[in-house]
């Protein structure tokens, strides 16, 4: 996968709890925007968790931010163009263990 | 004290002033039923749960306060699906509070399960899932908070029924105190929005269900009147500005007057006030007011540029910020303008019928608002009689129509009537409908003959679905494909199975006088009119036309 410029992230600080997910992946689907892919994990004690949504730069950018922060568990929006989102595109590499790299090369 | 789940709900409930819940019961709310039983609550058993969810908007529309509708897990949850979607899509603040099976059952495909906590998620302003008693004492009030601030909106609350049984020691209530939030106005933008509407010639005001939910009619006529903007409404806003004033020019879009559209194609500043740029109203955006700037103000921050851009904006309470901009607007006369509209109204007027049949449909509406009292509240179903009673009825004060504007729900108009007359007892309450929605919701007659409501119902009966229809004559070569109804209830006789008093002005020498006596009369009737079945609305703003490119209405 090549990484495009196109591409920047959205970090979202979020009430832990099941549904969450549901109600942003719920968001993108339902105003038809477009979600490259995800990151989420637990922050602190557990009781927020950290995502970061991996988006396309284009005109609905702005309403998209806007109808995030409509959410109610949602805490904080930002737009991060000063992340390196080529990341999203090198988690394979990162996510398998060192010995095991050889064994999932073909994927 | 130890109290089950459901006996904090209701407790809850009575501490938010509820007086009354729509709903029915079923296998995952009975202990919920089981402790309302104990309350002061009034309970109304609808007999479909799209009946409920709309009595309570009925209730919620007419007030401008939260009510409250219960259903059971499954078919009862999916079946309120549209009444809940309906008040989405109009920010209307109800709170369905729902049965699901026993927390051990989720997930498995248990009896009368459905995931109502995902379907709900794209047709509720928030919806709750609850996992034990306790978030019932946080969830419950914060859910009547969310349901009003800001952009008002529908919550769900399901409630699995091992929680509604659940015991749990309460030590003390939660405080009722509702945080307020305190709008910050942008003082440095009022003062530019004040300088663009006195430097504009040809300002227009376009005003819409935001100054209703706001009460911000009073600052709207007075900023009209003090500056001689004229203003026009969308279906949502009507009955925020007088029909009456010489300023109004009535309601845009689809089906508003030709003068209406032609004016708004003029203007060079349009004051978009609590309204969402909805395509029933602005035909083709890019068509839309191509001339004028915009200056954008609502209290929903994710509209301002959602379709259309503004030069000047503010996401905030729409009378919040005609407070402080009103006082900074000058007297203005602006003749040239005013004279424009006028000559407007005289050369594209807005086309009342010619013969004097009673049952002509602008005759028989114009008859109704001649009979109903001043402060008569009247909903609609769907359709071309909606449309109508829009173009011509004359909406005095807010929230006497109640209209289903953002989902046009056919089967909106009984239940609705029904909340409206429980929650204003004193109130006439007339039902316009037509045939095809008033079979949508017609088990509802049988509420209405156990409440026994001041509420009057009019089908307005053409035999087909008449907007449909239309459609197909306008833009489908006349082909009438599945439109027209074959067989034709007894709607007069229906009623009187019901319970209900029945009338059928096709039957009667002198509708007008039936109708007066009718409509006079104490307690709930249904009357049928028989319209013709070819007359259509117009005039008409074809699919992906501009406003000003209608069609009929000459």
């Amino acid at each position: 996968m090549e990484a495009t410029k196109a591409n920047t992230i959205i970090e979202l600080t979020v009430n832990n709890h099941a549904g969450v997910m549901s109600h942003i992946t719920g968001l993108f689907s339902r105003r038809g925007y477009n979600l490259e892919g995800i990151i989420c994990g637990p922050v602190g004690d557990g009781s927020v968790s950290r995502m970061y949504l991996l988006v396309e730069k284009n005109a609905r950018l702005e309403q998209m931010i806007k109808q995030l922060e409509k959410l109610y568990d949602i805490l904080i929006v930002s737009l991060r163009e000063d992340y390196d989102h080529t990341l999203f595109h090198r988690l394979h590499d990162l996510i398998i263990k060192e010995k095991n790299r050889a064994k999932y090369k073909e994927f | 004290m130890k109290m089950t789940g459901a006996q904090i709900i209701i407790k809850l409930l009575e501490r938010e002033g509820i007086r009354m819940i729509a709903g029915i019961p079923g296998g995952a709310n009975l202990p919920l039923y089981a402790a309302l039983s104990k309350s002061k609550i009034k309970h109304i058993l609808a007999r479909h749960e799209q009946g409920a969810g709309f009595i309570a908007q009925g209730m919620a529309r007419s007030t401008g306060q939260p009510a409250v509708c219960f259903a059971t897990s499954g078919p009862g949850a999916t079946n309120l699906m549209t009444a809940i979607a309906d008040a989405k899509l109009d920010s209307i603040p109800i709170i369905a509070i729902t049965g699901q099976v026993p927390t051990s059952l989720i997930g498995t495909d248990a009896f009368q399960e459905v995931d109502t906590y995902g379907m709900t998620i794209p047709i509720t302003k928030h919806n709750f899932l609850i996992r034990n008693a306790e978030e019932l004492l946080s969830v419950i009030p914060e859910s009547f908070q969310l349901a009003m601030e800001g952009r008002p909106g529908p919550i769900v609350i399901d409630i699995p029924k091992d929680i509604q049984k659940q015991q749990i020691e309460i030590k003390r209530w939660p405080l009722m105190k509702k945080k307020k939030k305190k709008d910050k106005i942008d003082l440095a933008m009022i003062k530019k929005m004040t300088h663009m509407i006195q430097q504009a010639k040809k300002p227009l005001l376009y005003i819409g269900g935001g100054i209703i939910h706001s009460g911000a009619e009073k600052l709207v006529l007075e900023l009209a009147r003090k500056n001689s903007i004229p203003v026009t409404s969308t279906l949502m806003g009507l009955g925020a500005f007088p029909p009456d004033d010489d300023l109004f020019i009535g309601m845009l879009g689809m089906h508003g007057a030709r003068y209406t559209n032609y004016i708004l194609n003029e203007a060079d500043l349009l004051l978009a006030f609590g309204v969402r740029f909805d395509d029933r109203a602005t035909g083709n955006i890019a068509r839309f007011c191509k001339q004028a700037r915009i200056i954008h103000i609502d209290i929903d921050h994710s509209e301002i540029g959602k379709i259309r851009r503004s030069h000047l904006s503010l996401a905030c309470d729409i009378a919040a910020a005609l407070k402080y901009l009103n006082p900074l607007i000058k007297r203005q006369k602006r003749k040239e303008w005013i004279s424009f509209l006028d000559r407007m109204k005289k050369e594209h007027p807005f086309q009342i019928p010619q013969s004097s049949d009673p049952l002509n449909p602008l005759n028989l509406i114009g008859m109704i608002s001649r009979i109903a009292q001043g402060n008569a509240i009247i909903t609609t179903d769907v359709g071309q009689h909606q449309m109508w009673t829009a173009q011509i009825y004359p909406f005095r004060t807010p929230r006497t129509l109640l209209t289903s504007g953002g989902l046009g729900t056919m089967g909106f108009g009984l239940p609705v009537a029904i909340g409206a007359g429980l929650a204003n007892p004193k109130r006439q309450v007339i039902c316009i409908s037509g045939d095809g929605s008033f079979l949508m919701n017609i088990q509802e007659l049988a509420t209405l003959a156990e409440e026994n409501l001041n509420v009057k119902t009019i089908i307005m009966n053409n035999g087909s679905l008449g907007l449909v229809r239309q459609q197909q004559e306008f833009f489908y070569d006349k082909n009438y494909m599945a439109s027209r109804f074959i067989t034709r209830p007894d709607f007069a006789a229906v009623a009187k199975n019901f319970g209900l008093k029945g009338i059928d002005l096709g039957k009667e020498r002198d509708p007008e006088e039936i109708l007066q006596k009718a409509l006079n009369e104490k307690g709930p009737c249904l009357i049928n009119a028989p319209i013709p079945f070819d007359q259509n609305v117009t005039p008409m703003v074809p699919p992906g036309a501009g406003n000003h490119e209608m069609i009929g209405g000459e």
